[in-house]
């Protein structure tokens, strides 16, 4: 929906579970549409360049840097920000619970894109494990989980514990799934 | 004081982490206060040059408050030697100068009214080498500069010397000679600098909300700048998003944005974007240090001789006094009968370097430990055992005048030594190539008596409901200061620590500090704290035998009770709050104290014993290196670090994985690299720090000394692990190779280099004397 007056567009999707409507311009990221607008204020902007995830926000459940995309094309799509990563309660989840257990946070600037990368892990996985293609049942490395994580900087923790934390949780998956 | 812990030594997680990993703390980019604007920087277009500036057009833009160039200000020079103008006027002299700022309704806005600013350079040729800059042609780069020195462009000059230099020559097996020459590295911490200010006209108080490390020396700075009171100015520490060092000056963003709240009368914000963090923070020290050091026909040290070449910037921070840290690592650690040491800092044309976890240190521990490697090779000893026969002792006093009243060196070694391997080149096919290097480190462990204090004061209560509230002067940068602090209380008072609050982030409010730096703030604020909570018992005490009739009970603090010691009768340690505050002769739950370490300030020929106690550190680390690339991969890394006693070992490891995946980035990719004054690689893409794929296996091994100074026996632990990785993993490739690298980062480049035995141009003036005895 375009205003052909202002140049600005409308954008409904659902935010954290909650369907939401938004004015935008052409060129608003969807970084500040969140932080701004929303005034959700965990998702953090660390580089707005696209190199650091702590703008981490999952779009359908895959991870997206949130400063290199553009708010326009959020119609009609799902977006989990930290803030939806608490449960409804608002006590913590299993990636934050197994972040803060783990000594995984330090100064926390990247935590927020750390967490929802792990979570985007779990979905990966668990759909994998549903897929059931191979029949066999699939298994995540270390050296996996490193990778998926490589786009996510930390300057203060040397990764270690969100590693023992994203692996753990990974396992949990397994267990679960029998 | 207890020795068998409850709390203190238990993996308590974080105490603040639950803010950070919902979301809801609050960092500097999240403060939004009513009617605020944003600033906005414009920075030189060339490293030297004189200019004219006009704003005229950036003024009349709609949206735009307030223009300032140096003309509008009247400050006083900031930074350590009071030689940084706030705004430069008609001169810049490197490329993160400030010539103007902007405060508008919009960041979009303040950034387009820069770009309408017309400036007029006329470009000078600059000076971006330290040995041109000695030169007596070069012109004199910073007019503000103060000091009696025989050259125009040096910032600074330390001298030391112990022993006799010339008789250790003399009884020298060996002297070598070599140059090493260290980058510019940038701290790259996830949060970008950031400021808010906020001006009040009607009362003439300023409230900053600043990232600052220092709050209490800032706020000083920030009046002097200012022109202010300095009990004018409100300092609130939002929650940090990184320091490492770099938050230990303030900078010039920090004065224009209060100066733009001023003129403006509304709060004005500044954030740095990632380029201009990149552009405009402070960097380590690039150094070039040429040492001298000889070895006798047993193995035992004799001497160092060191000449040391800092490349200041254009401007003075505190960095500037990394030679007090330089100079302890080269005369103190192993032992040393003799050391001439002299470092001069010398102004350029470049961006000024700072401090940065390890001050110093790594460098210098760069240097020492690859020529303990090349003096080992040249006498035909082992690397390790050439290190166990020189490492410190418990008892020693060096040449400096440092007390090693506890020194876990020669067991930090013999753990990394026995945990790695140390048969030399224990792989290897034609291809791929494995090496071992060690390396040591000596750091301040008590703090470091730097400033004419090096205290904490602490203020600790407990309210009727049976709650503590810590008052500390101590900042939470994200190491965890907040959770050992809550500990403390918690084992001493028998409190939950869900029941115990700390506050530390507001000037108005806390007692002195003087700041997070030098591994300090467990020892000097732990042993605060403890000061504190005795006063504090010793009220509940002598309440609690009066409420109990025990008048001569003593009492143990348990699960929120006093049980007397005498009896095992107890009472609920908030009835005893309630009793002492609502009945005669009412008083309140409370008691405050001011701990000042025992260590010295040194004197004029830098001795003296400058901190509570010493921490030490041994790292052995496993490379492999593909000679086809020359690329370096880090195995493995083990730790022992002498931490006095373990506080969390939850928290400890994370500095210790934080310190090595640091110190890995400082020996293998990590470079601000500078072209005639200009910045190359301002971005993460061109600058690489590691990442979750470049970690090694980091195999940690604390060594408990237990200083009897440190709280439960604790040193500081922040600084030391990232201190020695760079020189044992420089050690490790030099060792798979048989080569000799003197210059860090090891990029492929260069280890290819050296590799094909082409020395590089940065790296001459290398000697090797054999006295035929």
């Amino acid at each position: 929906m375009k205003n052909s007056d202002t140049g600005s567009f409308i954008v409904n999707f659902n935010l954290n579970g909650k369907d939401v409507k938004a004015e935008i311009s052409a060129s608003t990221l969807l970084l500040d549409l969140i932080r701004n607008t929303f005034n959700m204020k965990g998702t953090k902007p660390g580089c707005n360049e696209g190199e650091c995830g702590a703008c981490t926000v999952l779009i359908n459940d895959v991870p997206v840097n949130s400063c290199l995309y553009l708010a326009a094309n959020i119609n009609g799509k799902t977006v989990t920000t930290i803030e939806g990563l608490s449960c409804n309660d608002g006590s913590l989840s299993a990636v934050q619970d197994s972040l803060v257990k783990n000594g995984a946070v330090q100064c926390g600037f990247c935590t927020s894109g750390m967490a929802l990368c792990i979570k985007a892990l779990m979905f990966e996985y668990e759909n994998l494990v549903n897929s059931k293609l191979t029949g066999k049942k699939p298994k995540l490395t270390e050296n996996d989980v490193k990778k998926w994580l490589e786009g996510n900087l930390c300057r203060c923790t040397g990764y270690v514990n969100i590693i023992k934390s994203a692996l753990e949780l990974i396992n949990n998956v397994e267990r679960k799934s029998g | 004081m207890n020795t068998d812990t409850k709390i203190i030594g238990t993996p308590v997680p974080k105490h603040d982490a639950g803010i950070r990993v919902t979301g809801k703390a609050v960092y500097g980019h999240d403060i939004v206060l009513p009617g605020m604007l944003h600033g906005a920087i414009l920075r030189t277009k060339y490293p030297s040059a004189t200019f004219t500036i006009d704003v005229s057009e950036a003024k009349k833009l709609p949206g735009v408050a307030c223009v300032i160039t140096a003309d509008d200000i009247d400050t006083n020079n900031i930074s350590f030697k009071r030689d940084h103008p706030v705004i430069k006027a008609g001169e810049v002299n490197c490329i993160r100068d400030e010539i103007a700022a902007v405060a508008a309704e919009t960041k979009e806005i303040a950034l387009t009214a820069l770009s309408l600013i017309k400036v007029k350079y006329k470009k000078r040729k600059g000076v971006f080498d330290p040995f041109e800059a000695l030169k007596p042609s070069a012109p004199k780069i910073n007019k503000f500069s103060i000091g009696n020195f025989k050259n125009k462009n040096i910032a600074g000059e330390f001298h030391y010397e112990h022993g006799n230099l010339e008789k250790q020559k003399k009884r020298s097996k060996i002297i070598l000679t070599r140059r090493f020459s260290l980058p510019r590295m940038t701290h790259a911490c996830m949060a970008t600098s950031n400021i808010t200010a906020a001006y009040s006209q009607s009362d003439g108080k300023l409230l900053l909300y600043s990232s600052t490390q220092v709050p209490f020396l800032y706020q000083r700075d920030m009046a002097h700048a200012l022109k202010m009171n300095p009990s004018d100015i409100r300092i609130i520490q939002p929650v940090i998003g990184g320091g490492f060092g770099s938050k230990l000056d303030m900078y010039p963003f920090e004065p224009i944005c209060a100066l733009l709240s001023i003129k403006t009368g509304k709060p004005v914000q500044i954030l740095y974007s990632r380029e201009e963090e990149f552009i405009a923070s402070p960097t380590r020290q690039p150094m070039i240090i040429d040492l001298t050091a000889g070895i006798d026909s047993k193995g035992n040290f004799t001497f160092r001789e060191v000449n040391v070449i800092k490349d200041n910037g254009a401007y003075t921070s505190w960095g500037a006094t990394t030679p007090f840290v330089i100079m302890q690592a080269f005369s103190s650690l192993y032992k040393i009968p003799a050391c001439y040491f002299h470092a001069t800092a010398v102004y350029t044309n470049n961006v000024f370097a700072g401090s940065f976890r390890g001050y110093g240190n790594p460098q210098a521990t760069f240097a020492l430990e690859r020529m303990i490697d090349m003096l080992a090779d040249e006498i035909g000893m082992g690397k390790d055992e050439i290190r166990l026969i020189n490492a410190n002792e418990q008892g020693e006093i060096t040449g400096q005048g440092l007390h090693y009243q506890t020194c876990g060196h020669r067991q930090c070694l013999e753990s990394v030594i026995k945990s790695s391997k140390t048969k030399i080149r224990t792989t290897s096919n034609e291809r791929y190539k494995k090496g071992i290097g060690f390396a040591s480190m000596l750091h301040v462990g008590g703090g470091a008596k730097i400033y004419r204090s090096d205290g904490c004061g602490s203020i600790v209560k407990i309210d009727p409901y049976g709650f503590c509230t810590i008052i500390t002067g101590a900042n939470e940068i994200g190491q965890g200061s907040e959770t050992v602090l809550a500990m403390i209380a918690a084992e001493e008072l028998g409190i939950a620590l869900n029941k115990i609050k700390v506050i530390n982030s507001d000037t108005d409010i806390k007692p002195w500090d003087v700041g997070v730096h030098a591994s300090r703030t467990s020892f000097v604020a732990g042993n605060s704290l403890l000061g504190a909570i005795k006063k504090l018992k010793n009220k509940l005490n002598a309440k609690a035998r009066q409420l109990m009739n025990e008048p001569s009970a003593d009492f143990i603090y348990e699960s929120g009770y006093l049980f007397s010691n005498q009896t095992r009768s107890k009472i609920a340690i908030d009835k005893v709050v309630r009793e002492m505050q609502f009945t005669e002769p009412n008083e309140l739950a409370i008691a405050f104290y001011f701990y000042e370490p025992l260590s010295e300030f040194q004197d004029k020929e830098f001795k003296g014993n400058v901190s509570g106690t010493y921490a030490f550190a041994s790292q052995s680390i496993e490379v492999e290196v593909d000679t086809y690339t020359g690329n370096v991969r880090v195995l493995n890394v083990h730790v022992a670090q002498d931490v006095g006693k373990v506080l969390n070992p939850l928290l400890l490891e994370g500095q210790i994985h934080g310190g090595v995946l640091q110190g890995l980035g400082y020996a293998i990719c990590e470079e601000l690299l500078m072209n005639s004054g200009m910045i190359l690689n301002s971005n993460f893409h061109n600058y690489k720090i590691p990442t979750a794929s470049d970690i090694p296996e980091i195999h940690f091994t604390p060594i408990e000394t237990n200083d009897r100074h440190g709280p439960y026996g604790a040193k500081g632990v922040g600084e030391a692990p990232l201190i020695p990785t760079a020189a044992a993993i420089t050690n490790a490739v030099c060792n798979a190779l048989g080569i000799e690298l003197l210059e860090l980062p090891i990029t492929p480049e260069r280890v290819l280099r050296a590799i094909n035995g082409k020395q590089t141009s940065r790296t001459k003036k290398n000697l090797t004397v054999r006295n035929g005895k």
